[in-house]
């Protein structure tokens, strides 16, 4: 099978295509920076730009879309270029090649604004009502990318939507090494109490659910096609809890002080680098949606998730926090 | 006024055309047409009649409910038997001069309605046998129906309703106030007072659309005529006109030989308990459920219809197959609960040594003996009869342990007086709720009882155990003192006795598990108590007893051997000290103890200032019960060390069967290292039986009964001392006696599982269930291993999220001085101390600076206040205390 695997110069789209080489598939990679992943074929470019995305799905059987423009602030119409009308081409480009299965890499976002959820299972996405201009781009690339299945009798291409929450693990750039930067130079704040549950979802755990929903796609008849599914280890946790494990892990001292979560709300803060995901110097300042994701729940239902992608986390929060431990030379708690 | 036909009903009733029919002056609902149109045939018919001021819009329900599931279940089966189950023909006709029926100009008393349903039945041609339906005094009407229609009845059902109203007794207010001279026209007809006050009524408001089509055909003054003529025929003196047809009624209802389900909205202004009471005395075999929350207009605060076709298949159509059981085969002789005090008294070697010894400061060092106990037993059980105590009469017992207590406990079971046990630990609410819901005849009490009673307004004839005056004997509205009704019972034969099956008791639940409810038992249930407890710990005349738990004080004469009360205040344990216990068993020479845990904590804590006699004398203790509520290990042992000889047991039991299984201290040694959870209470008592019903992934109950060991769920018993049924709650007893095996069994609401060695762990209550992704999830276990941590006190195991996907997590309550006690997420060190301990996963652990209890025990800790508190905490809401 050879599987085109789009964003692999990211933590996440590297992890998928290392996963796919490891077990014999040919992969092919779309992103602007090499990929990086040993045995992969690269293509540069953006799926913006429709002839380099025609080459790179030409003779492909499956595609894995994980490219987008992620973070918390910017020109939107960038946001809708790359994520919206990336996806789209790069649909319109599968669909002509004869792809038969698409997965579509989004986020709990696109379904859930800031209100605290608990326990809560994959809604529709909902592009008016999600949160930022990220949310609101891949609510509606992920509506536009279902809206593609055409999985029947006779064959067609086959889509589902992979939402994994919160993704962490060794080398992770954007979340823990930003954690672990705020926190040793004395800057990072709980917000609020820090006891609201978060569960995130450990890298390997989140690759691995991604390929099983690939497989998934070409299962007869198949489960899953058509649908959304939530992503994450299914072990919530307190989010002081969390970045307090990940500054053990990472042998600097946790924060000790607190921001009130309204304070935080209504003025901003420090935090936003947290959880900004693309590096550069365009560092945004601490938006609502922020505010909200770290002081009020995000946990999910994820019976359903296990059940139809036959998939089970492999790895614990307490096993990934060990291995984060043992890459950055801290003690896992 | 105008006369007018009969209509059916007009459009905009929703659901009512199809069923709405018009014959003579008649208007009435039935759904036997569309039955025969499904090709059903039912069962039987329900003769529905409504009150005043409703009219067949109030059967609504059950017309619908009865009429689609039985066309659902006739498609169901593919072809069309006769008597589809649960198949009722529904006929709920509208009065004459009411709802849509015709307004004739012609007044009509009782006898005429019932003579006018008649009529109109026999023209209907209804169906099998016949099951009448009434509310309010429709109740009346369909009840001269089933006294006119003894070879047609199979039952009867009766919502809020009267057929008795005494002459000594005033009719309710309301009524008097709809009755009263220049108020009655006006207020039932000129304007809609008595419509609309009516309507108010329901609990909660009606939906404007339901109270319109209340008003509907009473919207104009003429239409209202039969409001004001059914208020003017209550029977409110003897002389009045309707007033023999009612009497005929009263007495044909007791002679009524068929299945009565009685639901009966506890908030009626008018139709009060009362009432109830006295249809109870008339239909000694009702099904009875009292609603404590509905009001008068019960059929719409209550969802009344799935019950009443529930009742009508397991009562009337027999459906339910294990419905019965008390009387099932292998029942052990019965010997009345008075046979030991009577063998003991009559036999001289005994008859002058004490049976009841009384060493509280109230008591003053009382000793009785076995004869002299008998004498009082006997005087106060004829006085009782003699002032008109009767058999199934109810008598509430306001009276502290004690040798008075136990002379009127065995005086009414002796005359079948059933007596009702309401412990001063549910408060004076809950009591008054214990004792509106029972409803006793007389009321026994000490003057602070008393007081209560007037204040609260209890129910009952007031019999004073103190000699009061003058002054307080009025205010107090006390009609009798006990010394004098003892003098009247001197010499006097005793009545018969009553049988092994009639009600001896209604003992309430604590109110810590919900609010309290009253338990029944039998003279067979409670006469096998009496055997498990004797046969099993090996009571003989010889024993005696300490008795610092008051239940287990009552049953000494019925064991035949002495009991001994510690000094102590009894209504607060924490009183009894070490010398307390060795003193009573030096005075009764007693080889038997028992004890509440919280008792035992104050004896082991006093046990410093015993003497070497008094060692000496707990030195003869061969047995050594703790009951009432879980002990640990630790304190057992404890209390063991001050009684080396006993073997230490600790059974574990509840209201509805207060022995269920027990285990000896050595026991608990034995299972110390077993990999079960939660905490093993041992084997069945005697013929006692445990299963257990698997949990489902919803945490619910739903496996069949079983003894395969290591399944968590819901513990089910039997046992011949196992409660006889709920009081007044059937929809309780049905609940509790759902899908359980033949015989007689009783869902317990606790959780837990059976070893392979057939013991058996409990490790919480149903309610109390976790249900996580992995399955449901007991909380004792988890919770025992989390308070092995450094720095926990005590801990609770809740869940947060919706069913089935919920996360556990860890709330606990820090040792003092260990650290920061702050609400809300643990510091890190405990946090870390107690995953490292825990046997399940947590997604959080909080501290909560103290538990929240329980008022009656403080040791009940509120899992489901501190459940709610750690999902607010957990989503991200403010931290305050739980």
């Amino acid at each position: 099978m050879t599987v085109l695997v789009t964003g692999a110069s990211g933590l996440l789209g590297s992890a998928v295509a290392r996963a796919l080489v490891a077990r014999g598939e040919t992969v092919r990679t779309l992103q602007r920076r090499p990929s990086g992943v040993p045995g992969a074929e690269d293509v540069a470019g953006s799926v913006t730009d429709r002839a380099t995305v025609a080459a790179a799905v030409d003779g492909v059987d499956a595609v894995v879309h994980l490219a987008a423009k992620v973070s918390l602030a910017g020109d939107p119409a960038e946001f809708t270029a790359v994520n919206v009308e990336g996806t789209r081409t790069l649909l319109d480009a599968a669909e002509r090649a004869g792809v038969q299965r698409f997965v579509q890499v989004s986020s709990p976002s696109v379904a859930h604004t800031g209100t605290s959820l608990v326990g809560v299972g994959a809604r529709p996405a909902d592009p008016d009502r999600a949160r930022g201009e990220y949310a609101r781009t891949k609510a509606a690339s992920e509506l536009l990318a279902l809206g593609r299945d055409r999985a029947g009798a006779g064959g067609g291409l086959r889509v589902v939507a992979v939402r994994p929450h919160i993704v962490w693990g060794p080398g992770d750039t954007q979340l823990v090494e930003r954690v672990i930067d705020r926190a040793s130079s004395g800057r990072l704040p709980l917000l609020g109490h820090g006891a609201a549950l978060i569960d995130t979802t450990y890298l390997d755990n989140a690759a691995d659910g991604i390929v099983a929903a690939l497989d998934r796609l070409a299962d007869q008849p198949s489960a899953v096609h058509g649908r959304a599914y939530v992503i994450t280890n299914g072990e919530p946790r307190p989010v002081a809890d969390l970045l307090t494990g990940i500054c053990r892990a990472a042998g600097v001292e946790p924060p000790r002080w607190r921001v009130s979560a309204g304070l935080a709300r209504v003025a901003g803060g420090a935090v936003e680098a947290v959880w900004r995901v693309r590096p550069g110097d365009d560092e945004p300042p601490m938006t609502r949606f922020l505010a909200e994701q770290l002081s009020t729940a995000h946990w999910f239902d994820q019976r359903e998730t296990w059940a139809d992608l036959r998939w089970r986390p492999a790895v614990s929060l307490d096993e990934g926090m060990r291995r984060l431990a043992a890459h950055y030379g801290g003690t896992a708690r | 006024m105008t006369p007018h036909p009969a209509s059916t009903v007009p459009p905009g009733l929703p659901g009512l055309a199809r069923f709405s029919h018009v014959r003579g002056d008649w208007h009435y609902l039935d759904n036997g047409a569309e039955l025969s149109a499904h090709g059903i045939r039912p069962v039987g018919t329900v003769l529905a009649v409504h009150g005043n001021p409703t009219w067949s819009y109030l059967w609504r329900d059950l017309l619908e409910t009865v009429t689609d599931r039985a066309i659902e279940a006739a498609a169901a089966v593919g072809e069309y038997p006769d008597g589809v189950q649960g198949a009722w023909r529904v006929v709920a006709v509208d009065q004459l001069e009411m709802g849509l029926s015709a307004r004739t100009g012609r007044r009509r008393t009782l006898a005429d309605r019932v003579a006018d349903l008649s009529a109109l039945t026999a023209e209907l041609d209804l169906e099998g046998p016949v099951v009448t339906l009434g509310h309010d005094w429709g109740g009346v009407v369909s009840l001269g129906w089933a006294v006119d229609h003894p070879d047609r009845l199979a039952g009867v059902v009766l919502l809020n309703t009267a057929v008795h109203q005494p002459d000594d007794a005033a009719i309710p207010a309301p009524l008097r106030l709809a009755l009263a001279r220049g108020v009655h026209r006006w207020g039932t007809r000129t304007t809609r007072a008595f419509l609309e006050t009516t309507l108010g009524l329901a609990r909660p408001r009606l939906a404007r659309d339901v109270a319109d089509a209340y008003r509907l055909p009473y919207r104009a003054a003429d239409d209202r005529a039969g409001i004001e003529q059914f208020v003017a025929d209550i029977p409110a003196s003897p002389e009045h006109v309707s007033r023999p047809e009612l009497d005929r009624i009263a007495d044909g209802v007791r002679r009524l030989d068929v299945p009565a389900l009685l639901l009966w909205g506890a908030r009626d202004p008018v139709f009060s308990d009362r009432y109830l009471d006295d249809l109870v005395h008339r239909l000694p075999r009702a099904s009875v459920h009292r609603f404590e929350d509905a009001g008068h207009l019960i059929a719409e605060d209550v969802d009344y219809a799935p019950v009443v076709l529930r009742w009508l298949g397991s009562a009337v159509s027999g459906d339910d197959a294990s419905a019965s059981g008390s009387t099932a085969a292998g029942v052990p002789a019965f010997r009345p609960m008075w046979a030991g005090l009577d063998e003991r008294a009559a036999d001289p070697a005994s008859r002058t040594e004490p049976a009841v010894l009384d060493l509280t400061t109230t008591g003053a060092g009382r000793r009785v003996s076995w004869r002299a106990l008998d004498r009082q037993v006997r005087r106060i059980a004829a006085g009782l009869h003699e002032i008109g105590v009767r058999r199934g009469d109810r008598v509430s017992l306001l009276v502290r342990p004690g040798p008075t207590l136990t002379a009127l406990v065995y005086a009414c079971l002796r005359i079948g007086a059933v007596v009702v046990v309401a412990d001063a630990g549910l408060g004076v609410r809950g009591l008054t709720r214990a004792q509106r819901g029972a409803w006793p005849q007389y009321l026994v009490g000490e003057t602070t009882g008393l007081a209560a009673a007037r204040t609260m307004g209890w129910p009952g004839v007031r019999i004073a155990v103190d000699p009061l005056d003058p002054v307080r004997r009025r205010v107090l509205g006390v009609e009798h003192e006990l010394i004098d009704v003892a003098r009247t019972g001197e010499g006097v034969d005793l009545p018969p006795e009553p049988g092994p099956d009639d009600d001896a008791a209604v003992l309430f639940t604590s109110g810590s598990t919900g609010p309290a409810k009253g338990v029944l038992y039998t003279h067979r249930r409670l006469s096998a108590l009496r055997d498990a407890l004797a046969t099993h710990f090996a009571v003989g005349p010889e024993t005696g007893l300490v008795t610092g738990f008051a239940p287990f004080a009552l049953l000494g004469p019925a064991l035949g051997t002495r009991s001994v009360t510690p000094d102590m205040d009894v209504s607060a344990p924490r009183t009894l000290t070490a010398r307390a216990v060795a003193d009573a068993v030096k005075a009764a020479d007693a080889r038997m103890v028992f004890l509440s845990p919280a008792a035992i904590l104050h004896v082991v804590d006093t046990a410093d200032r015993l003497t070497a006699v008094d060692r000496e004398a707990l030195g003869r203790v061969q047995t050594f019960l703790s009951t009432g509520a879980p002990i640990s290990a630790g304190l057992l042992e404890a209390a063991r060390s001050l009684m080396p000889a006993a073997e230490a047991h600790t059974p574990y039991g509840m209201t509805e069967c207060l022995l269920v299984t027990d285990i000896t201290l050595d026991g608990i040694r034995e299972v110390a290292d077993a990999p079960d959870a939660g905490v093993c209470v041992g084997r069945p008592v005697g013929a006692g039986r445990v299963l257990v019903s698997a949990l489902d992934d919803d945490g619910a109950a739903t496996g069949t009964p079983s003894d395969a060991p290591g399944v968590l769920g819901e513990v089910l018993v039997s046992a011949p001392h196992l409660k006889e049924r709920y009081d007044r709650r059937w929809l309780t007893d049905v609940a509790a006696e759902r899908d359980t095996p033949t015989g007689h069994w009783h869902r317990t609401g606790d959780v837990g599982h059976l070893d392979a060695a057939g013991r058996l762990w409990i490790e919480g209550r149903l309610a109390h269930v976790l249900t996580t992704p992995a399955g449901p999830l007991a909380p004792v276990g988890p919770e025992q291993a989390v308070e092995r941590a450094d720095g926990v006190r005590r801990a609770a195991v809740v869940g947060v999220g919706p069913t089935g996907v919920q996360q556990a997590v860890a709330v606990v309550e820090p040792v003092p001085g260990a650290g920061s006690a702050r609400p809300g997420r643990a510091p890190e060190r405990l946090d870390a101390a107690v995953r490292a301990v825990s046997s399940v996963p947590l997604a959080a652990v909080l501290l909560a600076p103290e538990m929240p209890t329980d008022v009656r025990h403080n040791s009940k800790i509120d899992r489901a206040r501190l459940a709610d508190w750690a999902a607010g905490i957990l989503a991200g809401g403010r931290v305050t205390l739980p």
